[in-house]
């Protein structure tokens, strides 16, 4: 079954269309990967999948239900997750916070019981920070607890950001450029990560990437993007071979 | 599941402001404490709460809006229209009057909040100064010339207990998941959305909910002075707020708190020096700003827990 399918998904910013009937079927379980030029449109698909952008035409169907038209807060509680390319923590704030507001839409307490600290307050705070020490533990970022987001080293805030993305409890992982400023080492530790990260949580995931050691080395299935039009779609071995990828990438007339 | 948990340090809170009110009480029963510094005394009370509540907006959630004038107007007129001309209670009064200072901000919270940074201050600044319009040109309560012969029925236990509320519910708020989406959608408002978080919700409730008190702070000061007008409550006076939350630092309810009181008192011991005050608070305030841009508590509150050595819990202010 799709998780995930787009139908001739299509957005246009005045005569300019970024995004031109991109066809996307993600199978449950499924990983994979987003490649394609600069400027070919791949961030736009995801702001496009997390409801920051509205489609011009086409439809996004999520569990076979349509997501156009949400905001991206329900979008997030329809269980879709992502990570930015250019980081986005809340920097000012320590680690655990970070992940404890990634459980707010989880919270079932109310304002009111916060302010007059019922019951539910205590039993629902409690819940949260077990949670997200688990999760800290996990990713190995207890030791950063109480540390400002900021003051993390770049690879360890590319890690809590996915942890922070993993502790709203998505169905689908939208990761936009994982392992962008990643030496080669950190890259090979991210592959491992995603790739646990997938089967521990059940996951789905469709990521963004240039790094094509990455990208042939743990997606599946990948599409490649051109002037916001996928010209080729398929499984590692066969888009490395495709002219057209090859001619995207390289120009016409480049060498192989 | 209406269980009551008092900790050590929440019985340490509570004792200390017991302390404060008696001793505020017996100073004042005992004729200690003159009417010029009784006038100081509630201006004090009343700048505490105006300058926690403005936090919660503008430090917590990051909108800097520049109206809670506006909503303190309404908290005073309202107010004052319910014990003035229909007798009824001043607590009701109290109540109506922060409720109808809420339903301001949730009419002006919905269309505007979508506007940042500089652009909702302007709208804010623009509400205020309606506000401001409107009140002169309603016969009813006074126009221009304003209301007078409010009955003074704050006193001292009145101005303590709103204090007190006012502080227990803004802290308590934002030690819940519910603050943490609040100051989420400070640190990065696209980050916030994405995690889930509905940021206009949001937004409007902390607008809603600091303009409820600003509300409390306009029926006390209405109450206590006899006479309210429309020159009462200008955007001069906003920027007084807005002054004393920056001082205090941005986020900090015990920085507010403590430039609230701060500025209070040095306002009034400069009170003799006329011309010179002016200058004098100006350069006040330049030199802490100069030393500490980020506010005399920076985001950091001031907490009974190094006290109590409790790691781990949720923090609590220490009240007043």
């Amino acid at each position: 079954m799709n998780l995930l399918e787009t139908k001739d998904l299509t957005i246009s910013f005045g005569g300019l269309t970024a995004v031109a009937n991109v066809n996307l079927n993600l199978k449950k379980g499924e990983l994979a990967g987003l490649i394609g030029p600069n400027g070919a449109g791949k961030t736009t698909i995801f702001n496009l999948l997390t409801g920051v952008y509205r489609p011009t035409s086409g439809d996004i169907r999520f569990e076979n239900k349509s997501i156009v038209g949400l905001k991206p807060y329900q979008i997030t509680q329809r269980a879709i997750a992502r990570t930015f390319q250019n980081i986005r923590l809340f920097n000012e704030l320590s680690v655990l916070d970070n992940i404890r507001i990634a459980y707010h839409w989880h919270s079932n307490y109310s304002v009111l019981s916060s302010i007059l600290r019922l019951g539910a307050f205590h039993k629902g705070e409690k819940e949260i920070r077990k949670r997200s020490e688990k999760l800290l533990e996990i990713f190995n970022l207890s030791r950063y607890r109480d540390e400002k987001a900021c003051n993390l080293p770049y690879g360890e805030q590319r890690r809590l950001e996915i942890a922070r993305a993993l502790a709203a409890k998505p169905k689908l992982l939208l990761l936009d450029e994982p392992a962008a400023g990643m030496n080669p080492q950190e890259t090979r530790d991210l592959m491992d990560l995603i790739n646990w990260v997938r089967q521990e949580f059940n996951l789905t995931i469709l990521l963004i990437e240039h790094d094509m050691t990455l990208v042939m080395g743990i997606c599946e299935h990948i599409y490649v993007l051109d002037y916001g039009q996928v010209i080729a779609e398929g499984k590692p071995e066969d888009i490395r071979n495709n002219e057209r990828v090859i001619e995207a990438y390289l120009g016409r007339g480049g060498e192989r | 599941m209406k269980k009551m948990r008092i900790s050590k340090k929440n019985l340490i809170a509570l004792a200390g402001a017991l302390a404060i009110y008696f001793l505020v009480s017996g100073l004042l029963s005992l004729g200690m404490i003159s009417k010029f510094q009784e006038i100081n005394l509630m201006l004090l009370g009343i700048n505490i709460i105006l300058a926690v509540s403005l936090n919660l907006i503008v430090g917590v959630t990051g909108q800097l809006a520049l109206g809670h004038a506006g909503f303190m107007a309404i908290g005073a007129y309202v107010s004052a229209i319910f014990t003035m001309y229909l007798d009824k209670p001043f607590l009701l009064a109290i109540i109506l009057g922060a409720l109808a200072a809420a339903l301001a901000g949730i009419i002006i919270g919905l269309p505007t909040l979508r506007l940042k940074g500089d652009y909702l201050a302007i709208a804010t600044l623009g509400f205020g100064e309606i506000i401001r319009g409107i009140t002169i040109n309603i016969d009813y309560i006074g126009g221009a010339a304003g209301m007078i012969g409010i009955p003074r029925q704050t006193n001292w236990p009145y101005l303590f207990v709103m204090v007190v509320f006012t502080i227990v519910v803004i802290v308590n708020f934002l030690n819940s998941t519910h603050g943490r989406a609040c100051v989420a959608i400070r640190e990065n408002e696209i980050a916030a959305e994405t995690m889930g978080i509905n940021t206009t919700y949001y937004k409007v409730l902390a607008f809603a909910m600091g303009a409820f008190f600003a509300g409390i702070g306009g029926a006390l000061y209405a109450h206590y002075f006899y006479l309210i007008q429309p020159t009462t409550f200008t955007f001069l006076r906003s920027f007084d707020i807005l002054v004393m939350v920056v001082l205090g630092g941005l986020g900090s309810m015990t920085g507010s708190i403590i430039a609230a009181a701060g500025i209070t008192i040095v306002n009034a011991a400069l009170q003799d020096l006329a011309v010179l005050r002016m200058v004098i608070y100006a350069v006040l305030l330049i030199v802490v700003m100069v030393f500490r841009p980020q506010g005399l508590m920076g985001t950091k509150e001031f907490t009974l827990n190094r006290w109590v050595k409790k790691r781990g819990e949720v923090s609590e202010s220490a009240g007043n």
